[in-house]
């Protein structure tokens, strides 16, 4: 029998690893020519996006990064939609419209993955903004990378929420790299120390232990839904892939390409599965499970149909009906 | 009716725009104790409290809070104090409220706009003075209006706050003193609807926003020289009422564009060529432009004399055009 305790360590456990298949997959379509423009995967970041989403409420709202799978994924968006998108369907998610950049699901909070660094911290603000003038308990988090700490939107956005004590909590998964560049050419303070220059506390944990993750964001989110203002987590990971699919890595060590194994936050927790009593078998037809999950919808999608033009053109503003 | 002047019929319509719905909130820089700059949102935070706030100086993380505010349930109104400004709020705009509507595929529109006056004439030198309207009338997904009087100051800004679309509203610093009738229980205006200001049947001179007066004064003047000029005023920028000015073209043959802003790739400059597609056959004359010339706003009141389009150009103009 599973206790709610692992039963939970397995929730986590899936949904790491549909993220995971998710993205392998998509790996394999945009090598085969199925998955058009370019994708950047967070194969290896899968514990944030998990641990993260894991405490947060429906009607609490996300606003993520190019690198938005997982964010997407584990807020709950459909899987099916969401391959018809990438795949450029008009049954997509954003009818072909947006693609890997802009997956979005307004009606369960998830605003959108964006493919301006930087951007989906200010507009996280504005929502958590807007829960606050709704007068509700609910909040929103900004997921950025590394690379958004030296735009000058988390700055003015690390100052406004403190200053409005905005439900808004930070998240910055800081995997060592943004695009070709590493951290330690980009960023000269730290974010525990800006954190703390606004007052705002701050919180780091292993972003490859979604346990570690989920820890810290449930103590996060629960001062701010408090009311105790916002709050800075940052979880230290690894980009498995290159910046893109596609990249050829030139500028990253031999060493560090073949340690990354050792940073598997799904390898991470299958001990401790093991260790709560999960067998082997069962583990096995979770995979199976979502296995067949992952290629239904893929077969979904390559059924899909070719995105209409003139109904996209119809929808660049809201049509009233006057017209 | 009553007579008011500019900035208060924006006041008035901040005002009942906040008191009808609750999801309005208006935040910008120094519009809430002290009632901004041009004193346009005085009063507003007395009566409606948490709903009018101050913000810091962070034009671009105020405006893509705006965005996510919009996504999360609110109607926000941003005040940037001068349209020069506008220059840091380009992400918000241009990449994400223009973008949600259709890159979402539809999901969700952006009710935002934000407020801003541009316009010279008060030696506010080069950084403080320019029309920049053109650049959002250039972006898919973006409304972008220019009232020229009390009364439609009024009912457009009350139509932006209602629409569910992102809206640029520009407000002509010269037009904030002028007086004008205010109808009792005046409501919202339709967008994209321009208004015959004075009829004639010799030559049509289109205009917008302060340039409404020039065309006026010239007007005036060329009625004494016994020239009837047809004066419409655009209102609304993008879109821009193309059936009016070809209605108007229909009975003068003759067209003259002008603005404040800059002539070079500017509203004359797209409206002429539509124009010459689409209304040829009506065309006696080439379309003409009076707007200002390829330079820098200046600072000395002799130089910013010379640069702004006056009557007397218009004059000369519109006595090209029917020569
Ligand atoms: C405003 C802006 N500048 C530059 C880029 C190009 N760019 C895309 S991703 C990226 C690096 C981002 O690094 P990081 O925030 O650490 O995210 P990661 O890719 O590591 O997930 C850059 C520079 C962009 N998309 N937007
Ligand atoms: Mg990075």
């Amino acid at each position: 029998m599973t206790t709610r305790k692992t039963a939970e360590l397995l929730e986590l456990y899936e949904r790491m690893y549909l993220i995971r298949q998710v993205e392998l997959r998509l790996g394999r379509l945009f090598a085969d020519g199925e998955v058009p423009g370019f994708i950047h995967l967070s194969i290896g970041q899968e514990a944030i996006a998990t641990g993260v989403a894991s405490v947060l409420r429906a009607d609490d709202s996300v606003a993520s990064t190019h690198r938005g799978h997982g964010h997407a994924l584990a807020k709950g968006v459909d899987v099916e939609r969401f391959f018809l998108e990438l795949m450029a369907k008009e049954e997509g998610m954003c009818k072909g419209r947006g693609g890997s950049m802009h997956v979005a699901d307004l009606s369960i909070g998830m605003l959108g993955a964006n493919a301006i660094v930087g951007a989906s911290i200010p507009i996280a603000l504005g929502s958590a903004l807007a829960h606050q003038v709704r007068g509700t308990d609910a909040l929103a988090v900004a997921f950025f990378g590394d690379g958004a700490m030296a735009e000058g939107t988390l700055h003015e956005s690390l100052n406004m929420a403190a200053l409005w004590q905005l439900p808004l909590v930070f998240v910055c998964e800081n995997n060592g790299w943004a695009e070709f560049s590493p951290t330690s050419r980009q960023f000269v303070a730290s974010l525990d120390k800006l954190a703390g220059a606004f007052g705002i506390p701050y919180a780091r944990a292993d972003g490859r232990d979604v346990q570690a993750v989920a820890k810290a964001s449930e103590r996060a989110v629960a001062a701010v839904r408090a009311g105790k203002g916002p709050r800075v987590l940052e979880f230290t990971t690894h980009r498995f892939r290159g910046h893109y699919e596609g990249d050829p890595q030139k500028y990253r060590d031999a060493d560090e390409l073949s340690g990354l194994g050792e940073h598997d936050p799904l390898s991470l927790l299958e001990p401790r599965l093991a260790k709560a009593g999960v067998a082997d078998a069962q583990l096995q037809s979770l995979h199976e499970a979502v296995d067949a999950r992952v290629d239904a919808a893929v077969e979904r999608a390559r059924k899909g149909s070719a995105p209409d033009f003139e109904a996209g053109r119809a929808d660049v503003y809201t049509q009233t009906g006057a017209a | 009716m009553a007579e008011v002047r500019f900035g208060k019929a924006i006041n008035l319509a901040l005002a009942d725009a906040l008191e009808q719905d609750p999801a309005v909130f208006l935040f910008g820089e120094d519009i809430a104790d002290v009632g901004g700059p041009f004193g346009a949102t005085r009063g507003l935070k007395d009566r409606f409290g948490d709903r009018v706030r101050d913000t810091p100086i962070s034009e671009a993380s105020m405006a893509n809070a705006a965005v996510g505010a919009a996504l999360s349930g609110l109607k926000p109104v941003l005040e940037i104090m001068f349209m020069d400004f506008m220059t840091l709020t380009m992400d918000a705009l241009v990449n994400q409220a223009a973008k949600v509507r259709y890159m979402f595929g539809g999901q969700a529109s952006v009710p935002m706009v934000v407020r801003t006056p541009h316009g010279g004439g008060i030696s506010a030198g080069p950084q403080h003075s320019q029309c920049l309207e053109a650049w959002f009338a250039h972006v898919p997904g973006l409304k972008v209006i220019c009232p020229s009087n009390p009364a439609d100051a009024y009912g457009l800004l009350r139509a932006a706050i209602a629409d569910p679309d992102p809206v640029v509203f520009v407000e002509n610093k010269a037009l904030y003193a002028m007086k004008g009738e205010l109808a009792e229980g005046a409501g919202p205006e339709s967008i994209g609807k321009a208004r015959t200001v004075r009829a004639g049947r010799d030559a049509t001179v289109v205009a917008y926003g302060a340039a409404v007066h020039t065309a006026e004064r010239a007007a005036g003047q060329l009625a004494e020289q016994g020239l009837e000029v047809e004066v419409l005023d655009l209102r609304s920028i993008q879109p821009w009422d193309e059936a009016a000015v070809m209605e108007s073209l229909a009975r003068t043959h003759r067209l003259l564009i002008v603005h404040e802003a800059v002539e070079a790739f500017g509203v004359g400059a797209e409206i002429a060529a539509r124009i010459g597609e689409i209304g040829f056959d009506e065309l006696d004359a080439p379309i003409m432009r009076i707007a200002s010339p390829f330079v820098p706003v200046p600072f000395a009141p002799s130089l910013e004399k010379a640069y702004q389009p006056d009557a007397e150009a218009v004059i000369a103009a519109v006595r090209k055009l029917c020569a």
